[in-house]
């Protein structure tokens, strides 16, 4: 019974996830693609919780689903009617190759772990009821990856200096038209 | 047991293959960066679920990184948008030809 629980939470979190994706690209006006982004990352926090990733799914709920969607909203609100963003025209046969290189694309992601990996994936692994909480996560960013911990700091400074930079006026002299 | 590593692989590929699309097909920034977004979360859920497969959790910390270059990627995405909308140019990336202010 637990057993098609679990399957029916997955069904439905992949269908959203997936009808979300297709969603955010197909939708014409970007406040529309921005919101279904957001069921995107809601229904992606799902399947962490599955995979144990209690953590993950905390953080993809309040970093990605909370903050950096409420920024996009803010900067769609704030353009207004310059982010429209309807599906330009250009040649069909563009269409046509960029649907073609993406499938290609993702049966080549398919492809390749099925050959790395087939034989090896099909066992169920089991883990400590522990596994993926924040403790255990905390104690890998401050042990064995800590340099990569440091080094997403810097980035994160770099990145809210280059905001800042990128947000503020444009100087006298430098302005265009 | 609920569904295996190959299910969750596999929704990963779609979300990334939904991703390009979106990259390559879409002309405005902001759908770009949407996409982009969609692309480095199929990625993560990849990452997650080898990450449960192997029972260890450094596919679990490096989701958690890659969630901070997106993180750092759309500020710096936003910022370049917001200063071309100052500019007056157009948010169409085919027509950005040259990126002189």
């Amino acid at each position: 019974m637990g057993n098609f629980i679990v399957w029916v939470v997955w069904v439905l979190a992949a269908f959203s996830c997936l009808g979300s994706g297709a969603a955010v690209v197909s939708f014409s006006n970007p406040f529309y693609s921005a919101l279904a982004l957001i069921g995107n990352l809601g229904s992606l926090a799902v399947m962490y919780l599955l995979l144990s990733a209690e953590f993950v799914a905390a953080a993809q709920v309040l970093v990605y689903a909370g903050a950096v969607m409420v920024m996009f909203l803010f900067v769609i609100a704030y353009l207004g009617r310059h982010a429209d963003a309807p599906w330009a025209g250009g040649p069909s046969w563009q269409a046509l190759g960029a649907t073609a290189a993406a499938g290609a694309l993702m049966v080549e992601i398919v492809v390749a772990i099925g050959l790395k990996a087939s034989g090896r994936l099909a066992q169920a692994p089991d883990v400590a009821s522990s596994f993926g909480n924040p403790a255990g996560v905390g104690r890998l960013f401050l042990t064995d990856h800590l340099l990569a911990f440091e080094i997403t700091s810097i980035v994160l400074l770099a990145a809210a200096v280059g905001g800042v930079v990128l947000g503020s006026n444009v100087r006298k002299g430098t302005s265009a038209q | 047991m609920g569904p295996n590593v190959t299910w969750y692989v596999a929704v990963a590929s779609f979300l990334f293959g939904i991703g390009a699309l979106g990259v390559m097909l879409r002309r405005s920034p902001l759908i770009i960066l949407l996409s982009l977004e969609i692309m480095l979360n199929g990625a993560n859920l990849a990452f997650i679920a080898f990450s449960r497969h192997h029972g260890h959790l450094d596919g679990q910390v490096f989701a958690l990184a890659v969630m901070a270059v997106a993180a750092a990627e759309v500020v710096v995405g936003l910022g370049l948008i917001v200063a071309m909308n100052r500019r007056q140019l157009v948010l169409d990336v085919d027509k950005l030809s040259t990126l002189r202010g």
